[in-house]
C-alpha cells in the first residue's frame, strides 16, 4: 500500500540556518495532519518543498509512490495547495480565476464547467463568482483560494495556515469544510492555533527549529510531554518547542 | 484493510498533460490581464502618439518627399527602449511581491512554461501596437507608391526587435520584486545592447582594445542588426541575432526563477 504522502529525511538549509532538519512522516487518505510549531519553525518551508516550489537539499518526497523530484509536474497534478496568506490574482473575477486554474491544471475543456461548479459549491462561492477578487472579504478570498486547490479534485491537499486571519465564524466554516473533505483526501494543514488540533486534526506533527518534536495522534499529544496531567495543549506545546535560553547555557559552562 | 488504507481513486475531472496547453492557459490569462485595467489602452494610445510625433516632426516624414516608412521604423528601437521595459516590468516582479508566484509555480507549470507564456503574451501585445500603426502604411500608399515588400519586411524586423526587448525586460523583471527596479534594469540592459555598435560605444573601446574586441562588441548591438533588417536585407545573421538574443534572455529568466526557489 503506497502512502498518499511519504516524506523521508527532508532537509533544507538557507545560508547558515538549518530551516528543516531531517523531517520524516507519512500521510494517508482520511488523515488530517496538523503541522504545528512556533513561527519560523520550518512549517512553510516544508510545505513549499512538498509542493515542488522549493527543492530540498536532502531527502525524498513521494506522492502515491511517485517521486516529486523526478516527475514534479505529474506529482503537482495530485496536489491542491493554498500557500501562506492565500495569494490570489486580485484583478480577476473568481470565475475567471477558477477558469484559469482549471486550464493550467489541465482539466479538459468539456469538464471545466462541472469541475468549477463542484469546487464553488463545496466552498459556497456561488454568490461572488462574478466579483473581482480584490473586492472580496478575507473569508471569501480564503474560500476562493481553497476552491482553486479543489478544482482538479486532488487526493492530497496542503493548506498553509488556512484559518489565519479569519473571524471565529469563518474559522468554524473553514474547519467544517476541511473535515468534510477529509473523508476522501489526505490533508496537511499548518497552524499555530492549538485549538485547531482538537477541532480538525486526526494526527499532529510538532516542528521546532526544523526538527520533529512530536509525531502521532492528535489525542496522544496531551500526554507527549513531561508536564503534569491532565495537561493543557498550551503547556505541552511550550514544553515540546521551547528553546534553551542562551543565558542558562552560559552559566552552566 | 482499514478505512485509512483505501486505495487511491482516480479524481473525477479528466486531466490532460499537454505541455503547450499549460503555456496556452497562462498565455490566455496574461493576455486578458492587459485589458482588465485601462493600462493597455493608455499604453497603446501613448505609443501611437509618440510614434506619430517622432515620425512626422523629428523624422520629417512629409518634407522628405519620399514614399517610404524609414523615418518611422528608425525610431522604433528608441521607442521600445522606454515602452517595452514599462510593459514587461510587472510580469514577474508583481507576482513575486504579491506572493502569486508561489501559486503559479506550484500549479503544474514549470519555470520555462511560465516564462514562455509571459513572453508570448507581451510580444503579442507589442504586435498589436505595431498593427495599430498600419494606417500610416496606408497613408504612404495613398501619397505615393512605396516598396510594400520592404515595409512588410521592416514591420517584421521591428516586431523581431521588440521580441529582444521583451526578453530583456522579462529577465529584468525576474531579477526583482520591485517593478521600478525591474524597469530601470531593463532600460539599462537594453540600452547597453542597443548602442553597442554605435560610435559612442566603439570609441570607448577602440583606443585600448583590439580590433576583434571592438568588432565583437559592435556585433552585439541590436541597432546594427536592426538597420540591416529594415534595409530589406533579411539575412540569417541579423534575424538569427535576435532569435539568439531572445533565447539567451528567456533561458536566463527561467534559470533566475528556478534559482530563486533556493533563496
Amino acid at each position: 500500500m503506497t502512502d498518499a504522502l511519504l516524506v523521508q529525511h527532508l532537509s533544507k538549509r538557507f545560508g547558515t540556518r538549518q530551516a528543516v532538519d531531517n523531517v520524516s512522516f507519512a500521510l494517508n487518505i482520511g488523515d488530517v495532519l496538523g503541522f504545528l510549531g512556533p513561527n519560523g519553525a520550518g512549517k512553510s518551508t516544508t510545505m513549499r518543498m512538498l509542493t515542488g516550489f522549493l527543492p530540498p537539499d536532502n531527502g525524498t518526497i513521494a506522492v502515491f509512490g511517485q517521486d516529486l523530484q523526478k516527475s514534479t509536474q505529474a506529482v503537482q497534478t495530485l496536489i491542491g495547495y493554498v500557500p501562506e496568506g492565500a495569494p490570489l490574482y486580485g484583478d480577476m473575477t473568481v470565475y475567471e480565476f477558477l477558469q484559469f486554474i482549471c486550464a493550467a491544471r489541465g482539466v479538459l475543456k468539456s469538464r471545466r464547467a462541472l469541475a468549477l461548479y463542484d469546487a464553488a459549491e463545496k466552498t459556497a462561492l456561488h454568490e461572488v463568482l462574478d466579483q473581482r477578487i480584490e473586492t472580496l472579504s478575507k473569508g471569501y478570498k480564503r474560500r476562493a483560494a481553497l476552491a482553486s486547490a479543489l478544482v482538479h479534485n486532488p487526493p492530497l491537499l496542503i493548506l498553509d495556515e488556512p484559518t489565519d486571519g479569519l473571524d471565529p465564524n469563518q474559522k468554524h466554516t473553514m474547519r467544517a469544510l476541511i473535515k468534510a473533505l477529509s473523508a476522501e483526501k489526505a490533508i496537511l494543514i499548518s497552524t499555530h492555533i492549538l485549538e485547531e488540533v482538537d477541532a480538525v486534526c486526526t494526527r499532529a506533527l510538532i516542528l521546532a527549529e526544523g526538527r520533529v518534536r512530536y509525531l502521532g495522534t492528535a489525542a496522544g499529544l496531551r500526554t507527549a510531554a513531561d508536564v503534569p496531567q491532565p495537561a493543557r495543549l498550551e503547556d505541552v506545546f511550550r514544553s515540546l518547542t521551547q528553546i534553551q535560553p542562551p543565558m542558562q547555557q552560559r552559566s552552566a559552562a | 484493510m482499514s478505512a485509512a488504507l483505501r486505495p487511491y481513486r482516480r479524481p473525477a475531472p479528466v486531466l490532460t498533460a499537454f505541455w503547450w496547453g499549460r503555456v496556452g492557459a497562462l498565455l490566455d490569462k496574461e493576455w486578458a490581464g492587459y485589458f482588465t485595467t485601462p493600462l493597455a489602452y493608455v499604453f497603446l494610445t501613448l505609443f501611437l502618439l509618440v510614434a506619430g510625433v517622432l515620425t512626422f516632426f523629428m523624422g520629417n516624414f512629409l518634407e522628405r518627399g519620399q514614399a517610404d516608412l524609414l523615418p518611422f521604423f528608425n525610431f522604433h528601437p528608441w521607442l521600445y527602449l522606454v515602452f517595452i521595459p514599462a510593459l514587461s516590468m510587472r510580469l514577474i516582479a508583481e507576482e513575486r511581491k504579491s506572493g502569486t508566484l508561489e501559486l503559479l509555480l506550484t500549479l503544474p507549470i514549470g519555470a520555462v512554461q511560465a516564462i514562455l507564456a509571459k513572453f508570448l503574451a507581451c510580444w503579442l501585445f507589442c504586435g498589436l501596437a505595431l498593427l495599430l500603426t498600419v494606417p500610416l502604411w496606408i497613408t504612404v500608399n495613398y501619397l505615393g507608391s512605396p516598396d510594400n515588400g520592404l515595409i512588410l519586411a521592416s514591420y517584421l524586423a521591428s516586431w523581431l526587435c521588440a521580441a529582444g526587448f521583451v526578453a530583456i525586460g522579462l529577465f529584468a523583471s525576474a531579477l526583482s520584486r520591485n517593478q521600478v527596479t525591474a524597469f530601470v534594469v531593463g532600460v539599462v540592459l537594453s540600452f547597453a545592447l542597443l548602442v553597442g555598435g554605435t560610435p559612442l560605444m566603439t570609441q570607448l573601446f577602440a583606443p585600448w582594445a583590439g580590433v576583434f574586441v571592438v568588432e565583437a562588441i559592435a556585433g552585439l548591438s541590436m541597432l546594427t542588426h536592426f538597420d540591416t533588417l529594415t534595409k530589406g536585407l533579411i539575412t540569417l545573421k541579423a534575424a538569427g541575432y535576435f532569435v539568439v538574443l531572445v533565447v539567451v534572455f528567456l533561458c536566463m529568466a527561467a534559470e533566475t526563477l528556478k534559482a530563486e526557489k533556493n533563496a
